[in-house]
């Protein structure tokens, strides 16, 4: 692990992307000690405000603090979609690795459905889904988590197929192994890299999604900050007061490259050639 | 060969006919239902029982997707709640209008993607390739909403080349969209460059290693004559199931594009129809970008069978 | 004295490894080459063999650079040339005939096209000219019907096939030399026999220079006037080759020679014991990889031939039978069937006291699976690269003896031991360990379920020659220790030989011949095993592989005497073969009459030439009665 990590600083892309993704992990924990205002307060004698030595990024149409929102607008996005990118490599993982060993007809069967599932614009979709149970963590958690899970599960099975293939995995069988044993003790350790890096790299990619659903209007809702939101608000005044858009912007945009420079980073010092892996 | 394409079609037609279950079923498993979801508080007494009747709420939940599926083969994708029309006198012309978007910026994008892919490919960790593929980089991760937003900032507010917004009325002509889908153009374009070209760069430098490459320096052939009539068709055959699956960030990224720059396509049509809890409207929607993506795919498939011989001649 | 074509001059080498310390792989190499000779150079793996071949047309592999030294090709320093200038001669005066055809030619271009390319490169036909050049050079190398496998793409064409289109393609631009880099390497033995036959011939009417680069001394014997020895990147010895096979000086080339397994060295296997108990049979066992789907049923398709049928085998306590066979002969399925992987359609498959094995393993009980162990070919991909060794060999431990903690890692330590392998082993990792001591941790697992069968799938076909030898006298000193039985699956018929009592022969799927070594080897009676020993190429100069003439050439390319074992598996299609017992066990699976037993014999195949034919009257003898 020490070792992994000495070996993701050493590249300058992966020591920045490990800066940047722990700078934003960071100001989101602590941004309530650190913000100098409510990210929610409303001041009317403050409307779009330059920036400033009050206000560090200026004001936004409400008169907030937009510095304070800025650093309060990272919590929500990376917490639903660090728990989306969690649930989607765990079951798509599992799944992914159950199917490839297993291989045979239940696969073949398994493979069309997830291909069907690839077949579907997922944003599309999530829209749909939002339509109906309408918008917020609570839809958009299982929906991402789910979607990103089919992708992640198509990676990984094709990996697990070619590990279950090599002569170890025969050897076990051979020997009478069962299924689990051969799961946890052959197939899995070989993947386990596997699934670190496309759970990382699906994380960046679910942020991006999430943000396009706050910029639509369908992630995070007022008065929550949120970095998509914010610049679906502020937009409209990007002539007078571009401040309002471009910090959160900058933000989001940061963070999303940190953790793929991360992601790809970590790839390269486990040895994974991530660039023939898809983002679906 | 005829089985394989068969069979390609088959996939296709499966996966519509799943993708339109999974929408249909979606929908079903709502409490209460499309009505209720659209009338809100308002979803009682004959208000309710007009709606009801006019969506034919009252028929069982199979016969309903039955019709909904013949109507849509047909181009009837049923009544919008909102607007008080069939769907489809609502969704041609903005339909035409997202393909114009959509298709000039794969126009643009797939044959310049797959050039940069190569060159970048062939070039491997020298300069070129790492401004390609760090600019690729970026493209990818930056959201399109802020691409768009800076490139309005840039060009609409700054240099005021092109419209920020489209302002056209309704039933305006191809020619007078142009000049309103540049912008957008670019930015669907500049995700759909990076991801192709990311992928078609790793299949170049794939082959490059391969003992045919290897075999053909040794023939004597020329390094341009290489790439042109050894690498080229090779690392294609792998990066065009990739291209197809990119279009789903096309796809995705329209909706973005649209609502940004306020494009009177599928996309914001299809989140007014959201706002507006106008569930038949988001079903049609959902469910032609589906099969445009489909159809995509096909054509992916079968150009391989085209490219790779392999396929052509065994029927795997 | 004659001017020399090629001149490597102090040639090295190498790559700069991390922490940018020079690396080299060949180290200050000379070499001399004189138009229309052929030199053999012979190695092991890592002897930088390629590499040199490939200096000689100034081409290093991605990642290594010149250190040092000259290769001169015809007056031109291939390293000083400018880029056009080397490309020029590439292809044209001097051609390449790569390892693996099937890898090296483009997979999207048609054989024709991929020949016409160099034709257009190297020479000034015309279109239609070209097109014609393309079929006489496919037609020079012996394809048949060249003008049709010119419009073929590489997948559609036998791996012998290519090789040749390869060859065609070398011969495109009129090479003064050709570069072959194990040419024949993962062909099966017969269709390397006709490959290096085709060679010689080609060298001697084109009076072409040629460079052979081996790791088969067998090979190196019969196709090379001079050989080089090379070990880890320098030349050892360097002479004619009947010298240096006949008297060889340096001591790693005495080494490399002894360790070889002949095909006529006796066995040295301790005397068959009649009375030992039966530990393995197969009864007329029939295995098929094709289920009828749905689809078969539906259209009521006829069920496919299956991929073995009609084996019949016996194997006794502490003996060996060995199963040869080229690629698609069934010899590694019925081992995959014997270890449960695939299940057997008909017949009967079992162990001592009438255990049935005809269950996969998922239905077998645990003690039926320990009974039954199988060794891997490559030891690489059959050890865990996320476990230690001790991990590794604690699996059938805890399996099968319900072993763990310390107990677990003393019993592990001592399998090391008895694979001559140091207890500190158990904490590396399989990538800390070269391919030798890997096999022996695949052998060691093997036998820590203390089985009765052990299966041994070509468990040194991916080891070099010094390697094998230690690997092979491993194995049999565990048998005698333990008594195990081996089934024993190799193409290599000198190291069944080497290591087995019983040896069958196996051909798509079917027995051909079966009995002790001994016989078998002296007195081969199927044409096929006949077939298969002549083609064996040993390391004497003087040996010549008995083959098939040019006229069978054309036929096919698998020669009459396949052809004659196909017709014999047509005419009993499904029906129990012929059996005829030449004593002590010696049966051999053959339908023929008389009469076509003497035409078998034809032109060129003189019974009484070779140790290895039968003599006619005791063919007659014994066929007689069949009929």
């Amino acid at each position: 692990m020490m070792n992994l990590l000495q070996t993701v600083i050493s590249r300058p892309s992966g020591a920045l992307g490990l800066g940047l993704t722990l700078f934003h992990v960071l100001m989101a924990l602590f941004a309530p000690w650190i913000a100098p205002y409510d990210p929610t307060m409303q001041n009317a004698d403050a409307i779009l405000l330059a920036p400033s030595f009050e206000h560090w990024m200026g004001t936004d149409t409400l008169g907030r603090d937009v510095f304070s929102r800025v650093l309060h607008g990272g919590r929500l996005a990376i917490a639903v979609t660090f728990s989306a990118a969690v649930i989607a490599t765990l079951w798509g993982g599992f799944a992914g690795i159950f199917f490839g060993t297993v291989g045979g007809r239940v696969d073949e069967f398994s493979m069309r459905i997830v291909d069907a599932f690839l077949s579907m614009p997922w944003l599309l979709f999530l829209l749909l889904i939002i339509s109906i149970g309408g918008a917020g963590p609570v839809t958009i958690i299982p929906t991402l988590g789910f979607f990103y899970g089919v992708a992640i599960l198509r990676v990984v099975r094709g990996a697990a197929m070619q590990v279950a293939a090599r002569d170890f995995v025969t050897a076990a069988k051979a020997r009478g192994e069962r299924l689990w044993p051969v799961i946890a003790r052959e197939v899995f350790p070989n993947l386990s890299d596997i699934l670190l890096v496309e759970g990382a790299m699906r994380w960046s990619w679910m942020l991006l999604a999430f943000s396009s659903l706050s910029f639509l209007g369908f992630g995070a809702t007022p008065p929550t900050p949120d970095w998509g939101l914010m610049v679906a608000q502020e937009r409209g005044l990007l002539s007078t007061a571009p401040w309002g858009v471009f910090w959160p912007c900058f933000a989001l945009s940061s963070l999303i490259i940190g953790i793929n420079l991360l992601a790809d980073a970590i790839g390269k010092a486990l040895g994974l050639d991530r660039a023939t892996a898809i983002a679906v | 060969m005829p089985t394989l394409i068969l069979r390609r079609f088959g996939f296709a037609a499966f996966t519509i006919a799943f993708v339109s279950l999974v929408m249909f079923a979606a929908v079903e498993a709502l409490p209460g239902n499309v009505c209720t979801s659209f009338l809100q508080r308002f979803a009682q007494g004959p208000r309710l029982e007009r709606c009801i009747e006019q969506q034919g709420l009252d028929r069982p939940a199979l016969v309903r997707y039955g019709d909904w599926v013949a109507g849509a083969a047909q181009g009837d994708f049923g009544y919008s709640l909102k607007k008080r029309k069939p769907v489809n006198e609502l969704i041609w012309e903005r339909f035409r209008n997202t393909a114009l978007l959509g298709g000039i910026a794969a126009l643009l994008a797939i044959p310049l993607a797959i050039f940069l892919g190569i060159a970048a490919g062939v070039r491997r960790d020298r300069p070129v390739d790492l401004s390609l593929s760090g600019a690729a980089m970026l493209a990818m991760t930056i959201p399109e909403f802020v691409t768009a937003t800076a490139l309005i900032y840039v060009f609409a507010i700054l240099l005021q080349w092109f419209p920020a917004v489209t302002i056209v009325s309704p039933g305006a002509s191809v020619l007078q969209m142009l000049p309103n889908i540049v912008l957008p153009v670019i930015v669907l374009s500049a995700v759909l460059i990076a991801h192709i070209m990311r992928m078609v760069r790793a299949s170049v430098i794939d082959v490059m290693a391969s003992d045919y490459v290897q075999m053909a320096r040794l023939k004597g052939v020329p390094e341009r004559q290489i790439i042109r009539k050894h690498v080229v068709p090779n690392a294609m055959i792998p990066a065009l199931n990739v291209i197809a699956l990119t279009i789903a960030w096309l796809l995705a990224g329209v909706v973005v594009v649209e609502k940004v720059f306020n494009y009177p396509g599928l996309g914001t049509l299809m989140i007014q129809a959201i706002y507006d809890r106008d569930l038949p409207m988001v079903q049609a929607v959902a469910l032609i970008f589906s099969v445009i993506y489909v159809a995509v795919n096909l054509l992916a498939d079968l150009a391989a069978l085209v490219l790779d011989p392999r396929l052509r001649r065994k029927g795997h | 004295m004659t001017k020399s074509l090629i001149n490597i001059e102090d040639l090295s080498v190498g790559f700069i490894a991390k922490g940018g310390l020079p690396t080299p792989v060949l180290r200050q190499v000379s070499l001399e080459l004189v138009a229309g000779e052929t030199l053999g150079i012979v190695g092991e793996s890592g002897s930088g063999k390629s590499t040199v071949a490939l200096a000689m047309m100034g081409y290093l592999k991605p990642g290594l650079s010149l250190f040092g030294g000259r290769a001169v090709f015809d007056g031109n320093d291939m390293f000083a040339l400018s880029e056009k200038k080397r490309a020029k001669l590439r292809g044209s005066s001097i051609a390449l005939i790569p390892q693996n055809a099937g890898q090296a030619l483009t997979p999207t271009l048609t054989i024709g096209d991929q020949i016409d390319e160099a034709l257009q490169l190297h020479t000034d036909l015309s279109g239609a000219e070209r097109a014609a050049k393309v079929v006489e050079l496919l037609n020079r190398v012996r394809l048949p019907e060249p003008a049709e496998i010119a419009k073929r793409y590489p997948h559609e064409l036998s791996g012998g096939q290519q090789q040749r289109a390869a060859v065609a393609m070398a011969l495109a631009g009129n090479a003064k030399a050709l570069l072959l880099d194990e040419p024949t390497t993962g062909l099966d033995v017969t269709t390397q026999a006709h490959i290096l036959e085709f060679l010689r011939e080609l060298a001697r009417e084109m009076g072409v220079a040629m460079v052979y680069v081996s790791h088969d001394m067998g090979v190196i014997a019969r196709v090379a006037d001079r050989v080089a020895v090379m070990y880890s990147g320098e030349i050892v010895e360097e002479g004619p080759t009947r010298r240096v096979l006949r008297e060889p000086r340096h001591e790693y080339t005495k080494n490399l020679l002894a360790a070889i397994p002949r095909l006529d060295a006796p066995n040295k296997r301790p005397n068959l014991r009649p009375d030992a108990q039966q530990t393995l049979k197969l009864d007329d066992v029939a295995i098929s990889y094709h289920k009828p789907g749905l689809l078969d049923r539906l259209l009521r398709r006829p069920a496919k031939r299956p991929n073995v049928e009609h084996v019949s085998l016996g194997l006794k306590r502490g003996q060996t039978i060995g199963l040869v066979g080229e690629s698609g002969s069934g010899k590694s399925t019925i081992l995959r069937a014997i270890a449960g992987l695939v299940e057997a359609q008909g017949g009967e498959i079992a162990l001592a006291g009438d255990q049935a094995l005809t269950a996969p393993v998922g239905r077998r009980d645990r003690e039926t699976l320990r009974r039954v162990q199988m060794i891997f070919q490559n030891a690489d991909a059959s050890l865990n690269p996320r476990q230690t060794i001790g991990e590794i060999l604690e699996a059938p431990l805890r399996l099968y003896y319900g072993k763990k903690g310390k107990q677990a890692e003393g019993k592990a330590a001592e399998l090391l031991g008895a694979v001559r392998l140091p207890a500190e082993y158990l904490r590396r990792f399989p990538s800390q360990l070269s391919g030798g001591e890997k096999q022996r941790v695949g052998i060691a697992r093997a036998f820590a379920a203390n089985p009765e069968v052990t299966l041994c799938d070509e468990i040194t076909s991916a080891l070099d020659v010094s390697v094998q030898a230690t690997a092979l006298e491993l194995l049999s000193r565990l048998q005698q220790e333990n008594g195990s039985s081996y089934v024993f699956v190799s193409h290599d018929l000198a190291v069944v030989r080497a290591v087995s009592d019983w040896v069958a022969v196996l051909y798509q799927g079917r027995l051909c011949e079966v009995g002790p070594v001994e016989k078998v080897y002296a007195n081969p009676f199927h044409p096929y095993t006949r077939l298969l020993m002549g083609a064996v190429l040993r390391p004497d100069p003087d040996a010549v592989p008995e083959i098939l003439n040019e006229v069978d050439l054309k036929v096919q390319e698998c020669g009459y005497s396949k052809l004659w074992a196909e017709i014999d598996m047509e005419r009993t299609k499904s029906k129990q073969p012929l059996q005829h017992d030449l004593g002590d066990g010696h049966v051999v699976y053959f339908n023929m009459s008389p009469e076509s037993v003497a035409q078998m014999r034809v032109k060129g195949r003189d019974p009484a030439a070779g140790s290895n034919s039968v003599p006619r009257s005791s063919a007659d003898r014994v066929l007689e009665p069949a009929e």
